[in-house]
């Protein structure tokens, strides 16, 4: 994409999605909900993290990865680490045998603080670890696994083995991460109570923040040679390894993405949530993230984020009013989406509404049209793998 | 009035008047237990709060996973609490009120049982709270309970190790559950050594750290094994023939969910036959509910540790007995969690009335003597630690399923969450 | 941990824990003999498998009542009438979900991973209406409960070594279906070379519904085994998927023999880590075990060689 002047972008077709999405989440939604819904959107919010990660890795690069959850729980760990050790002072727990450490350690008899969980008296390490913590296991799996060319299915599955392997051990040490019940009872971030209706506001709005910095640090890479890089990966692994391209480089780059955000969405959700279980780490939260992906349109960082949105928004809607039927409505949204609409929302959008876009655009924004015609006239029941809506896609005559 | 007036009237239960008349006479002996309420206050009287109280309604919510891996054991939680609430508001609600439940499904997510509880506290407004299950989602529950300043009833027996002003405990805790019970296996049975087994997470741990301190301790004998699995573990050869190995007196056992199934059908076809209690097998996690899916020709002869169980005979199990049944069908069972859940609308109805309000800090305030006179496990009080005073029951299982009661102890046994000498 | 005991007691235990390690891997190769076959030959991931076992054993509690109620003098044989009407309801859901979905997946493999992960939410649901969240109690007739006394310490359960037996017999007869049949030549002429197999006149569309539903079967007479060992319940199937996808993995997705060492394997090394460490750490250990060795041979233990 040409961005000669940031204004020009914002009036250009995709500036416009970009802005209609901080419309909706900024202005419309604060607005018209209570403080008790919008902390649930900023929950959903915080999947959208992981799906706009998976949309880089799965959707671009093709690297299905079904333990997801695993990063997005480190990242949620660790945050809850710190704001448990912030709500453990030896006064608040003065009731234990062992007072100043988390009140689940104090019941499993451990006596002091565990090394690991040291370095967590520090917000600035732990925002550090935030990000850092996923990231060096996403690059661990991905060196070990890519360099040796394991893709595919298999990656998948290991992927998924892995997720097994981490909720048995995080279950099963409970002394150290509070086991099936999760960091619980957080209070306070560097003294500023997190659960009053106003701080869980501000937090709304630091995770829309967040959300779209990441959102525009995905944009600036698929926009970028690496970000084709990735797509001639996904259709054609062998050429570009013939063309001189480190493949596994770029996957394990990619990966790591993935997990950074993925972190962040993590971290994230502890402060909105107020706490943090190993429930989404395990393969159903981890499975679940790739439906708000798939159902948001795998090639569309922005449909992921409606994807997440509109999944969770109707888990919640089902199940308060017919909760024996969501995993049935759930179930069918799954094959639906795979079996008809393989591209999501986005897909859709981009078939049906697009062209009436056009329409209307066609005088005013000749260049925005120019880039997207071609694609938007296209059938999709074409080979649609390779191209977005929301990005001008990297068709040969501009690259 | 006898059980089978009960059971005449209770058919026409879904039609709901002629259930309701005779449940009126029942209610009235019910009454008695606490305070019966002449006129109807008025709402701004006894609702200063804000909660889902009208001039002849009032709203509480059910919180239990009805989907996900916990709806095997909350459903007949659910059933419970719903049947209960029925009761009351054929014997004439809370203080002149009709309850309405709103009910939520915490899908077996302990996130999404602190979202749904959430919901209820801030949306619905509601003036109590039946629901959870799992410790885990108990922990989720709990600040935000705290928070919003709501009342729960939690009906499992658990972990202890906390005591919540917005947490009334209707289950046993751990030392209530686990003391009287390795006594009784320690001088009846004269067992000398135990072998400890759990499904690995927080609530076997607690039980089997107490057990141990206890047995250690307390009563100067051995144990000769303490082994954990992952929750839903299907394979318990390997253990089986450790436990052959070690030949303890007692397995003392709390693997919960599928897995118990798998455990007992795989000791049963290792040859271990309970009936000859060598060893002897007592279990604080399997109820007659359990029981059900495990198949009773499979725990013939097991002893369980409870506060509860269907056979209990008196008159107030009976009639609660043949009302489930007649509400939800001859082939249902009711075990130890279930009779809890039961238990919570009464108590708070009962503690409603004493304070003459809905306000949650009122109610508080009234806990501690609250008597349930009707219980079906007998007589239940609550203590000042917002645990239920209550016996502890030792059964053995029966081939259909059923436990009969082979001791019970002689005074209701004191709620310790915290108990000294055991941390 | 061994003071105190004789030798004797040593070997039986010893004895014992082997057959343990035994059971655990008729269990693993029951569970991925119908998942080698999907997946293997097919490239169908299927995250339903374990619901697919639990349709079995609910068909097995069904007959297992049926027997009860209208025929209890034939109640000690239900079983093998069990096994069969599990495999038939199993295989005739398999080729309807083939015939509905999965024929038109067959070029994305990771979309019939979301497919059928759909498929199983709501299968699981399904149960849960139709049979009720609680688990339900399969009885089993009087010979298949108890053991065999071989020695004064060596007992060995009986529908322990009659699930070995099924698993054997259903391995044996699915190699010989493979390898040695006019319908395994052609299933594998399909997954080598698929233009090239319909070129010659073979239907691939059919040898696909076919295999899908062989598969789905296999699922079905396992799901029937395990009500002897394990629990019947809504949600039971998805204690076995990740454990049957590895064992499927490691073996080398396209070779039964390979599933059957990988079983062979990871049940030993399991079986024994559980005898000497805590169950949990087990398990840890097992996983990472095995993901380990397919970091090193990606591919699994037996793959197919392919130029990469």
């Amino acid at each position: 994409m040409k961005t000669s002047s940031p204004m020009k972008w914002f009036v250009s077709r995709e500036g416009l999605y970009y802005l209609g999405l901080a419309a909706l989440l900024v202005v419309i939604l604060p607005l018209i909900l209570d403080p008790f819904r919008l902390n649930m959107v900023g929950k959903y919010l915080t999947y959208a993290f992981v799906a706009i990660g998976l949309v880089m890795c799965w959707g671009k690069a093709g690297i299905l990865s079904l333990g997801q959850g695993v990063f997005f729980g480190l990242g949620g760990y660790c945050m809850a680490m710190f704001l448990k050790l912030e709500a453990s002072t030896p006064e608040a727990t003065a009731i234990q045998s062992t007072p100043g450490i988390p009140d689940f350690m104090d019941w499993n008899q451990l006596t002091e603080l565990p090394w690991f969980w040291e370095p967590f008296h520090s917000f600035s390490f732990t925002l550090l670890a935030v990000i850092g913590v996923p990231v060096l296991l996403a690059f661990v799996i991905g060196l070990a696994m890519f360099t040796r060319r394991v893709g595919g299915v298999y990656f998948a599955i290991i992927t998924q083995a892995i997720a097994a392997v981490l909720t048995i051990l995080i279950i099963g040490q409970q002394g150290f991460t509070g086991g099936v019940n999760g960091i619980t009872d957080l209070q306070t971030l560097k003294g500023w109570d997190i659960r009053t209706d106003e701080a869980r506001n501000i937090l709304y709005f630091v995770c829309v923040g967040m959300l779209f910095l990441v959102l525009f640090v995905a944009r600036f890479v698929q926009n970028s040679k690496l970000g084709r890089i990735l797509v001639a990966m996904n259709a054609q692994e062998t050429r570009v390894r013939f063309s001189g391209y480190d493949v596994a480089a770029f996957k394990i780059f990619v990966f790591c993405l993935a997990a950074a955000f993925a972190g962040v969405g993590g971290a994230m959700f502890t402060l909105i949530v107020g706490f943090m279980s190993p429930s989404f780490i395990g393969i159903v939260g981890s499975i679940e993230m790739v439906i708000f992906c798939a159902l948001g349109g795998r090639l569309s960082i922005l449909g992921a984020v409606y994807g997440a949105l509109l999944v969770n928004a109707a888990k919640s809607g089902f199940s308060e009013s017919f909760p024996e039927l969501w995993p049935f409505a759930m179930g069918a949204l799954f094959i639906g989406v795979v079996l008809a609409f393989p591209n999501g929302m986005a897909g859709l959008y981009q078939t049906y509404v697009m062209p009436l876009e056009d329409k209307i655009f066609k005088r005013k924004k000749v260049e925005a049209v120019a880039a997207a015609e071609p694609e938007a006239t296209k059938p999709v029941a074409k080979k649609t793998d390779d191209y977005d809506p929301m990005i001008d896609s990297y068709s040969p005559e501009k690259s | 009035m006898d059980t089978t007036d009960i059971a005449a009237s209770g058919r026409s239960f879904s039609k709901g008047l002629g259930f309701r008349k005779s449940l009126m006479t029942l209610a009235a002996s019910v009454m008695l237990a606490t305070s019966a309420q002449a006129a109807t206050p008025s709402t701004a009287e006894v609702n200063t709060t804000g909660l889902a109280v009208t001039d002849d309604t009032v709203t509480v919510g059910i919180l239990h996973s009805i989907t996900g891996t916990m709806a095997i054991s909350e459903i007949g939680s659910v059933q419970a609490e719903k049947l209960a609430i029925d009761q009351i508001n054929a014997s004439g609600g809370v203080l002149g009120r009709q309850i309405d439940f709103v009910q939520e499904d915490g899908a077996s997510d302990w996130p999404t049982f602190a979202e749904k509880s959430r919901k209820l506290l801030r949306q619905d407004n509601v003036a109590a709270i039946f629901g959870a299950w799992t410790s885990a989602s108990r922990k989720a529950v709990l600040p935000v309970m705290e928070q919003y300043n709501g009342m729960l009833y939690y009906p499992t027996f658990y972990e202890g190790l906390e005591q919540s002003p917005n947490v009334v405990y209707t289950g046993q805790e751990a030392t209530q559950q686990i003391l009287a019970s390795l006594n009784w296996a320690a001088e009846t049975k004269g067992a000398k050594s135990f072998y400890l087994l759990g499904s690995d997470y927080i609530w076997p741990r607690t039980s089997n750290k107490i057990a141990r301190k206890h047995i250690e301790d307390k009563l100067g004998l051995k144990v000769s094994g303490e082994e954990y699995y992952p929750l839903g573990h299907t394979q318990f050869n390997s253990v089986i023939n450790k436990i052959k190995l070690k030949k303890p007196d007692v397995i003392f056992a709390s693997v919960v969910g599928g897995s118990n199934v798998a455990f007992y059908k795989q000791m049963k076809a290792a040859g271990i036959d309970f009936t000859d209690e060598k060893p002897l097998l007592l279990t604080i996690s399997v109820t007659e509910d359990e029981i059900r899916g495990i198949g009773g020709e499979n725990v013939d002869g097991i002893y369980a540790s409870m506060k509860y169980f269907q056979s209990l005979e008196n008159a107030n199990n009976k009639e609660f007995v043949a009302a489930f049944k007649e509400a939800y069908g001859d082939d249902m069972v009711i075990g130890d969690v279930t009779q809890a859940a039961y238990l919570g609308p009464w108590l708070w109805k009962a503690a409603v009335e004493k304070a003459g309000s809905f306000d949650i800090d009122k109610i508080r305030e009234e806990f501690a003597g609250i008597e349930f006179k009707k219980a079906p496990e007998g007589y239940v009080r609550i203590h000042e630690n917002h645990h239920l005073w209550s016996k502890t029951r030792i059964g053995q299982a029966q081939t259909d399923g059923q436990y009969k009661v082979v001791f019970e102890t002689e005074e209701l046994m004191e709620p310790d969450p915290f108990p000294e000498g055991y941390q | 941990m061994f003071d105190g005991y004789t030798s004797s007691e040593l070997m039986s235990i010893f004895a014992m824990q082997g057959f343990a390690g035994l059971s655990l891997f008729s269990v693993f190769v029951l569970m991925a003999l119908g998942l080698t076959i999907i997946f293997g030959q097919m490239g169908v991931i299927n995250m339903a498998h374990g619901e697919f076992m639990i349709l079995g054993a609910y068909t097995t509690y069904l007959t297992s009542g049926f027997f009860q109620s209208y025929l209890p003098g034939l109640f000690g044989g239900y079983f093998f009438v069990a096994m069969i009407l599990a495999f038939l309801v199993c295989a005739a859901l398999g080729a309807l979900v083939e015939w509905l979905m999965i024929r038109h997946l067959y070029h994305r493999p990771l979309d019939t991973l979301l497919a059928t992960w759909g498929l199983s939410l709501i299968m699981q649901q399904a149960y849960r209406s139709i049979f009720g969240a609680r688990e339900v109690g399969v009885e089993l007739p009087e010979w298949m409960l108890g053991a065999f006394q071989v020695t004064d310490l060596v007992e060995l359960p009986i529908n322990g070594l009659f699930v070995m037996i099924i698993a054997l017999s259903i391995a044996v007869g699915l190699y010989l279906l493979m390898y040695r049949s006019g319908y395994g030549k052609k299933v594998r002429a399909v997954v080598q070379n698929r233009p090239m197999a319909e070129a010659v006149g073979i239907n691939s569309a059919g040898i696909d519904r076919a295999t899908f539903a062989l598969g789905c079967g296999i699922a079905g007479v396992a799901g029937a085994a395990f009500t002897m060992i394990g629990s019947t319940g809504p949600s039971s199937g998805q204690a076995y998927i990740v454990d049957t996808f590895l064992v499927v993995v490691f073996g080398g997705a396209q070779s039964l023999i390979g599933t059957i060492v990988s079983a062979f394997g990871i049940s030993q090394a399991q079986s024994t880590m559980e005898f000497f460490l805590s169950g949990s750490m087990a398990k840890v250990l097992t996983l990472l075990f095995v993901i380990g060795i397919l970091m090193l041979r990606p591919e699994g233990l037996m793959a197919l060689k392919v130029r990469r």
